[in-house]
């Protein structure tokens, strides 16, 4: 149903998004155009995404660095990463996005248990390295890292300068290698190589795939095997999935790379599917190790109870057991016990109220489900660096233009491994599959999913966010720490959904009770009635004195 | 007082064979392990947000600027903006002069700063982007227009830090700024103020200390209101506050400046010593406020200032005058110095922060009994003296100074001296946590705390809030960790 046909003091959507138009000057107004969108979920219309950023538009988009050390490679605890460049990339990724991994405990006297994550490891270049050229001082800090901490592995990452000065830092992996008999990935990913960090994602899953994946064939020991991609563990979100895959009985050799072991990523193509969970950050992997070793992928969400339930039932169905069947509908059945009562506490509070998410390359998808369940209204929503096929579904891929910008990152030629590729599924059983339309490879994209008539905003801006709360007035807005002071200043609790705040985990079941309680608390707290002072009220026209009612408590 | 020559100690580990951590360093270490330092358009950026209507856009790719914003605000906790010129892989072989107009243009459309601060990235430094000769042509193509005023500062990160970078940032500022004094000034006699990387609450009170002496301050640069402000009502595209342009422009009339930090104000590049050297403005260079005797150092000379007496105070030549309010709240705080000294005395405390806060924080401990075991900075600091001026313990021991290193080599320092206290900024935590001892937060960066931005240092009552937090947080760890469980004290 349309939003505003639900709303009736809502304003035509045509109409807010004019608004939003109309102050630029044309050139951007033709580009911003393109990235906002009045959703039709029947034929979605073309958007325009991951094009190149206009500049002086303060965008919420990090860089190709950020996409591959701090989304997809970063979050590997037993490695041991170090940034060549400059202070500034290091210091900024050195823990800022919430992809947690134990503390390192020192209770008995000497370190249990291995943790990298709380270094941050940075060759500091200084003039003398960018005249001069900086692979000696590279070649020594890592001969150093490898003196003091031994690591199985080690990954570089480049720093704009890097490439620039000619830096082979290619070079300077391979003799290290040699010399030290260990791993050592080097990953040029400087941050002017692409529109956005995700970029850095596609080089990240190319180097991942050719330099860890298939290093090891030990056959896994479980009955049920599989990897789950795109799950980074913010907040604790990999720990709770891997506490309902145990209960369920599923094993799961690695995920891509949240509260995983290098071993495990080495391992992992011996897995006998791939479940994706950031479609935008690893869909790359999901296709090359199909492609090498026959592992099938499907698309799942475990943001949501019912997303979960959902994910769990097709897993199974896959695997084709009635044991696992049965088990998964019993776990699903214990486990929404508590869901359902929590939302039973927390609906009088969220039902029908608004709500818009502007967060990621699949967040902003992933979490329409955990507000739907709470009975939220999705009034807008946008993603920050994600490509068309995110928004409009992978059936635009083949008509994805192809930019200089996208050109510049390698599209690696993959053929089945000779020996060890094996389909998971005869031609049979795909047959089977698809005739009961179950599908393999999907992606349907977040526009199929909203509403009609709601906006579908990419790369959001500030004056855009401006006057989507003006008009919906939104009772929380899900966004990242970029936005978040903005929206609250002005009355609207900010969920951050990038690093959950302080909180999490948000995925699967004892998530979902999680996020449901947290939005609550939000919308429910007292301090949004201050926010406009007794005397800056706008005059009541009942009774005549002021109204003191929260923006959020109003709608 | 000691000065500990820094060279002799920078890149020295414990011995080992007792070391209680796995990893040792090595003597002179290649690779910076957990840096104590930030990067140097950071400090510009900061510096930037301090002016009013002032909007900065980094020069380079568009990830230092996320990364920056996300920094700054995940330390005061409020809307911070910086624009990008959004290099592509193509700008970045052909130069990026474009982008920067068209981001010119598209920052003064959708947000009409009054100024715009450009600080480049290294990757702009790095291709050598010559931003004056892209900001001339800006100019001519723009003649028949009103564009704002712009001022550039190069801030590679690969030459200093973001204590560089805010430093020499107010010096662009002034540099680019200020103007010959026209006629005569006729109204209050003012003066430039030049505080350094402060909390905002420091900033505040620097404010009301010249307020309440009756002297009209420039304070250069002043983000208490844009980085610390209250709700808004409507959307602000640029936060209200910070120092106006005109006073900035003015400052070249200013019967003197005073420069705060131990460091800082001693610097011959500093804005202070710039508007001396051009325009004659006497320049007054003093540590910051930071304990009793260099808060009555500050007091005093705004004392002598509002009589219009530009000499620097120093304590033989006068005595020390102060209105009754700040006299009482003097005196409050050397009797909780009292109150609290048997829990204090001879504990020792490690310290690592930005040189000028180092310095400060150094001096109020020895006044109170604490003693600096550790002061330790990140920023490399080729004149250490003033750094340990005021540095007294009672037994007569010196502290450990390292200057230029990385938290791997604090926290071996840590591991070796055993303080009982580590007073710095969050990146502390995890040295804290090994030895189980309390970190009392200050400085930058702190994003596991609230209230960042409110932490006050200077003056009398920062002493005293300090003071307490100290005091407490030792009763505390006390308390926690005994066996009796004991709550009368």
């Amino acid at each position: 149903m349309a939003l505003n046909e639900t709303d009736l003091s809502l304003p035509p959507v045509e109409e807010v998004r004019e608004e939003m138009l109309k102050l630029y000057p044309s050139k951007t107004r033709r580009k911003r155009e393109k990235q906002i969108i009045v959703n039709d979920p029947d034929s979605p219309k073309e958007i325009g995404a991951n094009t190149r950023t206009v500049p002086g538009i303060i965008t919420q988009r990090g860089c190709t660095y950020a996409g591959c050390k701090g989304v997809v490679i970063g979050p590997i605890g037993d490695v041991l990463h170090l940034t060549h460049g400059p202070i500034g990339c290091g210091y900024y990724s050195w823990l800022s996005r919430r992809n947690l991994t134990r503390a390192r405990d020192f209770s008995h006297g000497k370190e249990k248990g291995i943790n990298y994550l709380q270094y941050c490891l940075s060759t500091d270049m200084t003039e003398n390295e960018i005249v001069y050229g900086g692979e000696k001082k590279l070649e020594a800090a890592i001969e150093e890292a490898w003196n003091e901490f031994k690591p199985k592995a080690m990954v570089i990452y480049a720093t704009c300068p890097v490439g620039l000065i000619g830096d082979d830092i290619h070079a300077v992996a391979r003799r290290m290698k040699e010399k030290l008999g260990i791993n050592i990935v080097a990953l040029s990913c400087e941050g002017y190589r692409g529109v956005s960090q995700s970029a850095g994602h596609h080089i990240a899953n190319n180097k991942v795939f050719t330099d860890m994946v298939g290093l090891d064939d030990t056959k896994p020991t479980g009955r049920y095997n599989i990897n789950i991609l795109g799950e980074y563990n913010i907040g604790g979100d990999a720990w709770e999935i891997h506490r309902i895959f145990d209960l369920v009985g599923i094993n799961i050799v690695g995920v891509l790379s949240g509260a995983v072991s290098y071993d495990q990523i080495c391992n992992c193509h011996t897995a006998d599917l791939n479940v994706v969970m950031c479609h935008r950050s690893i869909n790359y992997m999901a296709e090359m190790m199909e492609t090498k070793y026959g592992i099938p992928w499907f698309k799942i969400n475990f943001i949501g109870a019912d997303s979960t339930a959902k994910s769990l039932r097709k897993i199974a169905k896959y695997f084709g057991d009635k044991g696992l069947i049965d088990r998964v509908e019993e776990v699903i059945a214990a486990e929404m016990i508590d869901v359902r009562a929590t939302l039973e506490k927390v609906k009088p509070i969220t039902s029908g109220k608004r709500v818009a998410l502007f967060v990621g390359g699949s967040r902003a998808h992933h979490y329409q489900d955990l507000f739907g369940e709470m009975e939220m209204k999705v009034v807008s929503a946008g993603y920050e660096f994600a490509h068309r096929d995110d928004y409009e579904g992978r059936s635009v891929l083949p008509n994805i233009k192809v930019d200089a910008d996208s050109r510049n990152i390698e599209e690696l030629e993959i053929e089945p491994d000779p020996v060890r590729y094996n389909a998971r599924l005869s031609e049979e059983r795909k047959r089977q599959f698809a005739d009961e339309g179950f599908a393999f490879k999907d992606y349907e994209g977040m526009m199929r999913e909203m509403n009609k008539e709601t906006l579908v905003i990419d790369d959001i801006s500030h004056h855009e966010l401006e006057k989507l709360i003006e008009t919906y007035k939104p009772a929380v807005i899900g966004s990242g720490i970029k936005d978040k002071y903005i929206v609250e200043k002005m009355g609207v609790p900010c969920k951050q959904l990038h690093s959950y705040d302080y909180g999490g985990p948000y995925a699967g079941f004892k998530g979902a009770i999680n996020f449901f309680e947290e939005i609550a608390r939000m919308v429910s707290s007292p301090v949004w009635s201050y926010v406009t002072a007794p005397w800056d009220q706008p005059a009541s026209p009942d009774n005549g004195t002021s109204s003191s009612k929260p923006v959020a408590e109003g709608l | 007082m000691s000065e500990v020559d820094a060279a002799s100690i920078h890149g020295a580990v414990r011995p080992e064979g007792n070391n209680h951590c796995p990893f040792t360093r090595g003597a002179s270490p290649h690779a910076t392990q957990n840096a104590c330092k930030m990067c140097t358009p950071l400090g510009a950026a900061l510096a930037f947000a301090g002016v009013e209507g002032c909007l900065s856009i980094l020069h380079g790719s568009q990830g230092c600027a996320t990364y920056i914003r996300r920094y700054l605000i995940s330390h005061f906790r409020e809307p911070m903006d910086i624009a990008s010129s959004s290099f592509s892989e193509e700008d970045a072989i052909f130069g990026g002069g474009r982008n920067l107009k068209i981001g010119l243009d598209n920052v003064c459309a959708a947000y009409h700063p009054l100024l715009v601060g450009v600080a480049t990235t290294c990757l702009a430094e790095t291709i050598g982007e010559d931003v004056p000769q892209i900001l001339r042509e800006y100019r001519e193509s723009r003649d028949n227009e009103t564009i704002p005023q712009i001022v550039h500062v190069s801030t590679a990160s690969y030459s200093g830090d973001h204590w560089d970078g805010f430093h020499k940032t107010v010096r662009a500022l002034v540099e680019q700024l200020a103007f010959e004094p026209v006629g005569v000034a006729t109204e209050t006699p003012s003066i430039n103020l030049f505080g350094g990387m402060l909390s905002c609450e420091d900033l505040r009170y620097l404010k009301r200390s010249c307020e309440e002496v009756g002297i009209k301050a420039h304070l250069i640069p002043d983000y208490s209101e844009t980085l610390d402000g209250g709700s808004w009502s409507a959307y602000r595209r640029i936060p209200d506050g910070g120092t106006p342009s005109a006073s900035i422009v003015g400052s070249s009339a200013s019967m003197a400046s005073i420069t705060l930090g131990a460091l800082s104000s001693i610097h011959p590049e500093s804005a202070g010593a710039f508007l001396h050297r051009r325009f004659a403005v006497p320049h007054l260079s003093m540590p910051l406020p930071m304990g009793i005797e260099d808060t009555d150092r500050f007091l005093s000379q705004l004392a002598f200032l509002a009589r219009g007496d530009v000499r620097p105070w120093h304590p033989d030549t006068s005595v020390l005058f102060l209105n009754p309010e700040t006299e009482s709240e003097r005196s409050r705080l050397i009797d909780s110095y009292v109150d609290g000294h048997k829990y204090v005395a001879g504990k020792r405390v490690a310290v690592f922060a930005d040189p000028d806060l180092l310095a400060g924080l150094g001096a109020f401990l020895s006044e109170t009994g604490l003693v600096p075991v550790l002061l330790a900075t990140g920023s490399k600091v080729a004149n250490t003296g003033p750094l340990v001026r005021r540095i007294a313990s009672s037994d007569g021991s010196v502290p450990v100074l390292l200057t230029g290193v990385d938290h791997a080599l604090i926290a071996d320092r840590c591991r070796e001296l055993r303080p009982d206290l580590i007073i710095g900024n969050s990146k502390g935590y995890p040295i804290a946590r090994e030895l189980g001892v309390p970190l009392v937060r200050c400085g930058m960066p702190i994003h596991d705390r609230i209230g960042a931005q409110r932490v006050l240092h200077l003056g009398y009552s920062g002493a005293q809030r300090l003071y307490d937090q100290i005091v407490n947080t030792l009763l505390e760890h006390r308390q926690d960790g005994s066996e009796t469980g004991f709550s009368y004290l």
